[in-house]
């Protein structure tokens, strides 16, 4: 299991401040593509949403200059970046998010190990790592449908990479070692 | 001493399993279970995999129908008892005369607990249900000290399981009515103490609110723990003082009085907690079956590391010490 860091890493500051500049529609589509390939990799995790199966979620990592929005459509989900603040939480023009949503907001990397089983929202949003509002409902639906699907996400962006599976298998091990971020699942064998 | 773990999904369940749980408890899909929250609990088919993994692996499983039924609708609930059998679960987890009572006729062979929602809090109610419904284990209310307990196993012959670890209620369990006056639903019949429906969050700057029900319950200052959305665990003005007028939100852990607990005839020690992810659930297992383990083996109690994963980041030795307030 991987350990609990005392302090959760943010991610580095100038790094964030290109993405705030980055074209965020073809990464939305691309991002969109791969939650495709999850769903259809997992489709346990939305039946596991039940009556929230067509929520919309915003992801927002608090050290990121963008917020996800996380449309599950009862499993063919859309994925689509926002600018922050002008797509914010509270309200936001051109399709951004507003006070239906469900919002989940923390740094990357707590975002990133609830994803992998790292941490458990509980104990996070007890500590205020996490923020939550909107449908709480909704959140703790996603947040267990997640939990239980034991999501690895380098497994399944290997999955899709064909040949550069093993180099990129090697890249995030290497980068999650040097951030201390968990960037895929890790789980004690049983003994 | 046997460890009784929740599991929320199946996939806490393999956790649970992998961190060394003798025992799994977990629940259906439904209002037939006190934790009937979203995105949580098993379906038929994921109860009949997990007990099935549970056993290739050495752990029981129990499975809880700890609700009680709602008139005209026992069905939902003669149901469950009777997928659990067919499941192979090792117990049930009952609370209500009525289906402990089907249970027996019905399930002779399914081995019956008392869900801790029962109340029962002294041995004569407990040799009751023995007597009647051939109970053979009783989860005690978190309200006995050590020594009450101690007084209760010497008077009756029903296994004791008794809680260690997680959240707290103030209430005589089964009996509160806190969240139906907010919101309009109960853990008792609905299996959802401040329903997640009824629940909302805000960022107002620098405080976080909580409200049940559009009732604003607590606001957190910057550094105080998130508010705990709970009446019990709400923090309230009234004439003559400011506070947690019901209790404080802090989260059970009485770790360090497993050797009394066992001295004082308990069987089972029970870690609360379905709705947390399978993070919490393999390292509270892990803590809590190493110390067992060490006292079995005779060695010193290794120290806790459990303080962050507390609901309200705090912790108490709760009733079994009688200095929670």
């Amino acid at each position: 299991m991987f350990q609990v860091p005392v302090a959760i890493p943010t991610f580095p500051k100038l790094p964030a401040r290109a993405l705030g500049v980055v074209p965020l529609g073809p990464i939305s589509m691309a991002l969109s593509a791969f939650a495709k390939q999850v769903a259809r990799r997992h489709p346990a995790l939305f039946r596991r949403l039940g009556d929230h199966a067509h929520a919309r979620f915003i992801l927002d990592p608090t050290d990121l200059p963008l917020v996800m929005r996380l449309e599950p459509n009862g499993g063919a989900p859309r994925v689509t970046l926002l600018r922050h603040p002008d797509g914010g939480p509270d309200g936001g023009p051109d399709g951004g998010p507003d006070g239906r949503d469900a919002r989940i907001a923390g740094p990357l990397a707590a975002l990133l190990g609830l994803v992998h089983g790292a941490f458990d929202g509980d104990a996070l949003f007890f500590s205020r790592d996490l923020l939550i509002e909107g449908d709480t409902g909704a959140v703790l639906a996603l947040r267990n449908a997640i939990d239980d699907a034991e999501l690895d996400l380098a497994a399944e962006l290997g999955a899709i990479s064909g040949p550069l599976r093993q180099p990129l298998e090697r890249l995030i091990a290497l980068a999650e070692g040097a951030t201390g971020v968990a960037l895929s699942r890790h789980e004690e064998e049983f003994a | 001493m046997e460890i009784v773990c929740p599991a929320g999904t199946p996939a806490a369940l393999r956790a649970a399993v992998k961190a060394g749980a003798h025992t799994v408890y977990c629940g259906f899909n439904d209002e037939t279970n006190a934790r009937n929250f979203p995105g949580l609990n098993f379906d038929r088919a994921e109860m009949r995999e997990g007990i099935r993994f549970a056993h290739d692996h050495g752990s029981k499983v129990l499975i809880a129908i700890n609700t009680f039924p709602r008139a005209g609708a026992e069905g939902i609930w003669h149901d469950a008892v009777s997928d659990a059998a067919s499941a192979g679960a090792d117990a049930v987890i009952l609370a209500d005369p009525g289906l402990l009572a089907f249970a027996m006729q019905n399930h002779p062979d399914l081995r019956r607990h008392l869900s801790v929602q029962a109340a029962a809090a002294n041995s004569d109610v407990i040799n009751f249900y023995a007597r009647c419904f051939d109970v053979k284990r009783v989860v005690l209310p978190r309200v006995l000290s050590v020594a009450e307990i101690a007084a209760i196993n010497d008077q009756t012959k029903v296994e004791t399981e008794v809680f260690v670890f997680g959240g707290l209620c103030v209430m005589a369990e089964g009996r509160c009515s806190l969240s139906s006056y907010a919101t309009g639903l109960s853990p008792n019949m609905n299996g959802v103490c401040s329903p997640a429906s009824h629940v909302d969050y805000h960022d107002e700057g620098d405080t976080l609110a909580v409200r049940l029900g559009g009732y604003t319950i607590h606001r957190a200052k910057p550094g105080e723990p998130a508010p705990y959305p709970t009446l019990c665990k709400g923090c309230f003005a009234t004439q003559d003082q400011k506070g947690y007028l019901f209790e404080d939100p802090v989260s059970l852990n009485a770790e360090q009085l497993i050797p009394q607990l066992k001295k004082a005839g308990v069987t089972a020690l029970k870690i609360e907690g379905r709705q947390r992810s399978r993070s919490y659930v393999a390292q509270v297992v892990r803590n809590f079956r190493d110390a067992v383990d060490a006292l079995e083996e005779g060695r010193e109690l290794p120290a806790g590391m459990l303080a962050r994963l507390s609901e309200g980041q705090a912790e108490t030795t709760g009733a079994y010490r009688k200095i929670w307030r």
